[in-house]
């Protein structure tokens, strides 16, 4: 995990990271342009900073009237296996199948 | 612990145990979809757009899961969280369609709860309940190993599970044992979970560290996973206490790691560590909106909490003046504690019922290694049983074997007593002849008998029973010996 340094600025490391994160891989030129709008996305959330939010309980939701919905322990018909793996890229005996994730031991 | 054992073994270092356990709640579908929640079917057959990730599709909660959790809290006297929200835990993993799990990050719906285990001598000790959260489980994995694939099942995902994590307050693998027996004891008493550990009802994940005796630091945590039974919870921790002794013995550092239960060496090994600790990073699932618990909500699942242990221990107690220990063995389960009293409302003596309960149905059960209910024997059938044997209509060795006889086919009592004409014969008209016949031929052990020896009369008895092939009530046939000698 990275720490951001005080001054709030966006390495190039950050950038690496982030994208490490959500498996996307950038280029030399790429790592620049993302850090330099990262770093003008975050400077605009900054602004929030001013607002004095002690003893404001987060917003996890913006639909602030809307709680409490459930659905009844009822079943529901499934699909079947068939449209299950219909848009895998590969598939095995009802299984999606993928790369081994595990090691030999 | 007690002076004299202090003197005898000094603990050199204090173990630390936390322990993490998973319940697949036991509800009809999952948690935030309607497909079913059941065992054991085909691959990939219990799935829909919502467990499956798809774009679009949006998770609804399962109104049973949240409140099967909040029934769960009340009985650990967990606080309830008055504001439940759900988050996003994200990683990449194929049993994980979405990338991220539906879980609980900052305010699990319970917090703050106990559990009282009983350690061996009777002391009492409480161990603390940190938190309990609700998430969804994840799929299957089945490895082909040395082939090149992994194959996914995602029936599995989306399963509700209550995650229940205790305080490090549990001091020894014999304690982390009796932790997880009280524990599902108490599960099974709710009826949310059936805490199968072979089906994977029941999973859990133990952190253990050791540190020097009376020291205010932890040591290094090491968090050991695939821990298939209870009996592996102990032994896996019995070995890591040992292996960790015998490192910082060395002075060696134990490195922070997770580790696997090896079931088959028993041993413990160490998975690679990551290079990089894990970022899941949390946030709130927007998918959801929040749910606010009201107090009439947390007192409509308190009244359908059912008796709990301690209760009906003292209920037991004071209802059918069993002893201590057949109590305990009574409610070790709801659905023996159940069996027994369904039994003895047909069979009206509790100490004859749990005599039977005690003896041969925990035989079978333990023979079995299942549920009461799978064993097919219905309370009205031992109870049928039982009253054969008490009117001498069967001797209690015939009762015995058609009580097993019953759990491996199925039978009525009643055909099997005929079929096999196990009924004894009581009728003193019909045993006089050979009753008179055995004293005839067996004059010597009717002097010893008549002489005092006491013990006389059991041969004599046997005689009858060998000239009936066991047919003979021997409570009949003895007095009427002794009727005819004396």
């Amino acid at each position: 995990m990275i720490e951001r340094t005080s001054d709030k600025k966006i390495t190039r490391d950050t950038v690496r990271y982030v994208a490490d994160l959500a498996r996307i891989s950038l280029g030399e030129e790429e790592t620049d342009i993302f850090r330099e709008h990262l770093e003008q996305i975050l400077k605009y959330v900054e602004q929030l900073e001013e607002v004095d939010t002690e003893n404001v309980i987060p917003t996890t939701h913006v639909l602030s009237s809307m709680k409490n919905i459930f659905r009844e322990d009822i079943p529901a018909p499934s699909i079947s296996p068939e449209e299950a793996l219909s848009n895998a890229p590969d598939k095995a005996d009802g299984f999606f199948k993928v790369p081994r994730v595990i090691k030999e031991r | 612990m007690r002076a004299g054992k202090v003197l005898f073994k000094m603990a050199k270092y204090d173990t630390v145990i936390g322990l993490e356990t998973h319940l697949q709640l036991s509800t009809e579908t999952k948690i935030f979809c309607g497909c079913g929640n059941v065992f054991g079917d085909p691959p990939n057959s219990r799935v829909c757009p919502v467990c499956l990730g798809h774009p679009g599709s949006l998770p609804v909660l399962n109104r049973k899961a949240f409140e099967y959790a909040i029934k769960v809290a009340l009985a650990l006297g967990c606080g309830v969280q008055r504001t439940v929200k759900f988050d996003r835990k994200n990683y990449y993993y194929p049993d994980l369609p979405k990338n991220y799990q539906i879980s609980q990050y900052d305010m699990p719906i319970a917090y703050d709860g106990k559990i009282k285990i009983t350690l061996p001598g009777g002391v009492h000790k409480v161990i603390g309940i940190t938190r309990a959260h609700l998430e969804e489980d994840a799929g299957k994995l089945l490895h082909d190993i040395p082939g090149p694939s992994s194959y996914v099942d995602l029936n599995r995902t989306g399963t509700p599970l209550l995650e229940i994590v205790s305080e490090p307050d549990i001091s020894s693998p014999e304690e982390a044992y009796l932790y997880l027996v009280e524990l599902k004891r108490l599960i099974r008493y709710l009826g949310v979970s059936d805490c199968n550990m072979e089906e994977g009802s029941l999973r859990c994940d133990a952190n253990i560290s050791l540190k020097p005796a009376g020291a205010a630091v932890l040591g290094s945590k090491v968090e050991i996973k695939n821990l298939n039974s209870f009996k592996a919870v102990r032994e896996a921790l019995n070995f890591e206490v040992a292996r960790q002794t015998e490192a910082l013995d060395e002075g060696e550092a134990i490195p922070q790691e997770t580790r696997l239960w090896h079931e088959e060496q028993r041993v413990t090994i160490s998975m690679r560590t990551k290079e990089e600790a894990q970022d899941y990073r949390y946030f709130p699932d927007p998918d959801l909106v929040p749910f606010e618990v009201s107090s009439g909500v947390i007192e409509s699942v308190r009244e359908t909490l059912p008796e709990l242990p301690a209760s009906k221990q003292e209920r037991f107690l004071g209802q059918y003046g069993l002893g201590e220990k057949d109590i305990e063995l009574l409610i070790s389960d709801i659905d023996l504690a159940d069996f027994f009293e369904k039994t003895v409302k047909i069979f009206s003596d509790p100490q004859v019922v749990c005599n039977w309960v005690k003896g041969e149905v925990m035989m079978h059960l333990k023979e079995q290694g299942e549920s009461i209910e799978s064993l097919g024997l219905s309370p009205q059938t031992l109870a049928e049983i039982i009253q054969m044997a008490s009117s001498g209509r069967i001797s209690g060795l015939s009762a015995k074997s058609v009580l097993k006889e019953v759990i491996g086919t199925g039978r009525s009592a009643e055909d099997i007593v005929r079929e096999r004409s196990l009924e004894q014969v009581s009728d003193k008209g019909e045993l006089e002849g050979i009753v008179d016949s055995v004293i005839a031929d067996n004059q010597k052990s009717v002097n010893d008998f008549r002489s005092g020896k006491e013990a006389a009369i059991g041969f004599l008895v046997g005689q009858v029973m060998k000239k009936t092939s066991g047919k003979a009530n021997p409570k009949v046939a003895g007095e009427m010996l002794r009727k005819r000698i004396i």
